[in-house]
């Protein structure tokens, strides 16, 4: 069993470690869009694929949140990747398998993944 | 149509969410003996109008502008009232809502509850301004997660920092198992 103990631990740890993010500090926002049309479209686990890369990647500059309906529920699940400067790029029809080339490619290396988009994906 | 229970919990909770609660608590209850299995959304947001709770279980009618459907409430109800179980709906302005869904469990009709674990991970997650109290039942036993102590002991680390998310995740996995393992499924 885990204990309340152990979070304590945790965050002993965590405090020696300086640069513990603070809000509005993010170089990326990661929104996955979280009502029933998208859940019912399988959000959740893309959000989650989304949280492990977050984690195993170490990205402390990156934070992922969700969004209610957008109202493009036939594109659903729908992920958009807004820039520091607001910029935004929406993925259209996310499964998790699409996840880590859109962090390979555009989260780290800053180049949107074309063909996922909704501007490819449109018709 | 969502295709496990987690799935129309993860969905309602967020209801809860858009209704401005700082506490949601989210209650499994699995009584084998009685043939039961029971989930509650209980919260203390908004709370609904009674025109608003007179419509809820309306498929055509939802608050939102973006689309004019509202199939999260008709979608729990259904499947509940599938296994021959019911759903109900207590509600007041200012104080909050409770949804109460009560299914058959052993009903070939109920749908499995699924990763109830990754919709409580994706709701703390995602929205780290509101408490989330879980608990899951099964017979006698429970096990119980809930935030307000967890955000006590992190003392100003967010709890969606990555770290604390793992340790979420790891902390509902092994309880949850300690708490099934003996019992047959």
């Amino acid at each position: 069993m885990k204990t309340l103990a152990e979070l304590q631990a945790l965050r002993d740890e965590m405090k020696t470690k300086i640069g513990v993010r603070k809000d509005g500090e993010y170089r990326m926002r990661i929104v996955v869009g979280m009502a029933t049309c998208g859940i019912a479209a399988g959000a959740r686990p893309v959000l989650a694929a989304c949280t492990k890369e977050v984690e195993t990647r170490k990205l402390t500059d990156i934070v992922v949140a969700q969004t209610g309906c957008i109202g493009i529920c036939q594109f659903e699940p729908v992920v958009e990747i807004f820039d520091a400067d607001g910029n935004k790029t929406t993925y259209v029809h996310v499964t998790p398998e699409k996840i880590p080339k859109i962090f390979a490619q555009h989260v780290v290396n800053g180049n949107p993944v074309v063909e996922y988009t909704i501007g490819a994906n449109a018709n | 149509m969502m295709q496990e229970l987690s799935m129309n919990i993860l969905d309602i909770a967020e209801n809860s969410v858009r209704a401005g609660a700082t506490l949601i608590e989210i209650t499994v209850d699995e009584i084998p003996s009685k043939d039961l299995f029971t989930v509650t959304v209980a919260d203390d947001g908004c709370g609904m109008t009674q025109e608003q709770l007179n419509n809820v279980i309306d498929p055509f009618y939802t608050t939102r502008t973006t689309r004019k459907v509202g199939l999260g409430v008709p979608f729990f109800k259904m499947a509940a009232e599938l296994t021959g179980g019911n759903l109900t709906i207590q509600s007041a302005v200012g104080e909050g809502t409770v949804i109460t869904a009560c299914f058959i469990r052993s009903s070939i009709d109920r749908m499995p509850l699924g990763d109830i674990n990754e919709t409580i991970c994706t709701l703390i997650q995602c929205n780290p301004k509101s408490d989330f109290v879980y608990t899951r039942r099964f017979d006698n036993d429970e096990m119980e997660l809930d935030t307000r102590e967890f955000r006590r002991i992190l003392d100003g680390v967010e709890l969606n920092d990555p770290t604390v998310s793992k340790f979420i995740r790891d902390f509902l996995a092994e309880n949850t198992s300690d708490l099934l393992s003996g019992h047959e499924n």
